[in-house]
């Protein structure tokens, strides 16, 4: 078995300020990674950069594609690194109005990616769109509305349906639950263990909520300044931190 | 007889970093061996470092120094130099952990939660609610509290879900951090049995116990903890 993900001595500069650098780890086939760190420590540039959207500086992403195993997703064109983005992974965006298409109903931003790979019968198209609300706990009356009709959290849930369509095989999450509130924040964790389980689906998640990460993810990258400062099993990370930043993170959460 | 757990000259300091890089010195020369169908009491005053071994033996801690060797799919595997996925696929298949507290999950249910360890090995799903509710049953959890989620419940409550998962699986290596602590006397006589059935099958055992009634009724032998060697 091939790692999904290999990222080899990764950075990216803004100028001649370094966003990330020497960021290496491999990710396995229904690994669920979780990036913590506090704002500006180079969480969400890394994640442009795994998820083919940003051009790191230096260092090498080499995932392990259907046909042609592990591939360098920059040293391929932009179209194919397109198709890898339409076929193979899902982007959650912090904000889900930068994820979805809020001006066609919430059935069409789901049914369109399908149409996206091929798909052309309306009738099953709009079954699955259907299926998938119903995954992420929308109730089917919904399909026809606009998102602009929905709360935060069904907006939310709408945009891991919209990748989630065409199963994809790895997931770049960008804070899911930032902005919103605890009961929906639960009910939204609540959905997405259940699929990572279920479907065996690989995904990276930025968060800077620990309990998120801890009911989430399988292991943990803590990081600081643009690098990485510490890795290991999430409890671990968690329940015996080493390095001094990720004490002090550890020490700083309120326990309700 | 093959040993299940093999630690040899095991270590632990915390350092609190916070604190000015304090050293918190926890155990040191720490050497044992486990073998199937036993059980090994911890013993030693509180401080002494047993949850702590416990949870390094879980590689939910990391030790300074030594070796930690379980017996993992047919073959030794060392926790401590063992990378993430090894670990995971170490408590999937080969051991179990009953903490203190549970950590419950919001909305999943009771008889989930037991379930789960199950299903993650592939029991369909059926089979594992019928072996998750028949623990359930035997730790007097009332029927009516499967379908909720164990936030809700009382402490006591929590640490019988919490044996139940544990035993749910049936794993060679079973790790107890007090399990008895909060329960009365008719649930203590059920984990004891839980124990006895589990030893029988050949699990191997490490477990805390501050009640003398089930530490006689379950422990084949006894290890000391010397505690901080500075």
């Amino acid at each position: 078995m091939h790692p999904l993900l290999e990222v080899i001595s990764l950075a990216r500069m803004f100028g001649t300020r370094a966003a990330c650098r020497d960021i290496s780890f491999t990710l396995w086939p229904g690994e669920v990674m979780g990036v913590v760190g506090e704002s500006g420590s180079g969480k969400t540039t890394l994640l442009n950069c795994l998820s083919g959207r940003l051009e790191p500086s230096a260092g090498r992403v080499l995932y392990d594609t259907r046909t042609h195993g592990p591939t360098d997703i920059y040293a391929i064109g932009e179209p194919r690194r397109r198709l890898l983005m339409r076929t193979d992974w899902g982007i959650v965006h912090q904000n889900p109005r930068d994820g979805l298409r809020m001006a066609v109903s919430a059935g069409a931003n789901v049914g369109e990616r399908l149409m996206a790979v091929g798909a052309r019968n309306y009738g099953a198209i709009r079954a699955q769109a259907a299926e998938w609300l119903a995954k992420v706990e929308i109730e089917a009356e919904r399909l026809d509305d606009p998102p602009l009709t929905f709360s935060g959290g069904m907006l939310q849930r709408l945009q891991i349906a919209r990748n989630l369509v065409n199963h994809p095989r790895l997931m770049f999450m960008d804070e899911p639950t930032g902005g919103l509130d605890v009961s929906v924040q639960a009910r939204l964790l609540d959905v997405l263990r259940g699929l990572v389980t279920d479907l065996g689906l690989s995904a990276i998640i930025v968060t800077h909520d620990l309990a998120v990460a801890r009911l989430l993810a399988h292991r943990l990258m803590v990081m600081r300044r643009g690098e990485i400062v510490e890795t290991g099993l999430t409890d671990q990370v968690l329940d015996d931190p080493h390095h001094p930043y990720t004490q002090l993170l550890v020490s700083s959460v309120l326990q309700p | 007889m093959t040993a299940m757990i093999r630690v040899e000259a095991l270590a632990k300091t915390y350092v609190v970093h916070t604190h000015g890089g304090t050293a918190i010195p926890v155990f040191a020369d720490v050497d044992l061996e486990v073998t199937a169908g036993e059980c090994l009491t911890l013993l030693g005053p509180s401080g002494a470092g047993k949850s702590t071994l416990l949870r390094c033996l879980y590689g939910n801690c990391k030790p300074n120094a030594g070796r930690i060797h379980i017996r993992h799919n047919g073959g030794e595997v060392d926790v401590t130099g063992a990378d993430p996925r090894t670990v995971l696929d170490m408590r999937k298949r080969t051991m179990a952990y009953v903490s203190q507290f549970l950590r419950a999950i919001p909305r999943v249910a009771a008889v989930d939660v037991v379930a789960e360890p199950l299903r993650l090995i592939g029991t369909p799903i059926g089979e594992a609610r019928a072996r998750a509710e028949a623990l359930l049953a035997r730790l007097h959890i009332p029927e009516r509290l499967w379908s909720l989620a164990p936030s809700t419940f009382s402490g006591g409550e929590q640490q019988r879900v919490n044996i139940a998962r544990a035993f749910a699986a049936k794993h060679p290596i079973l790790l107890l951090d007090e399990p008895t602590a909060s329960l009365d006397a008719g649930n203590r006589a059920e984990v004891i049995r839980l124990i006895r059935e589990a030893k029988a099958d050949g699990c191997a055992l490490v477990g805390i116990f501050h009640d003398d009634e089930v530490r006689q009724a379950v422990s084949t032998r006894d290890y000391p903890m010397k505690g901080k060697s500075s």
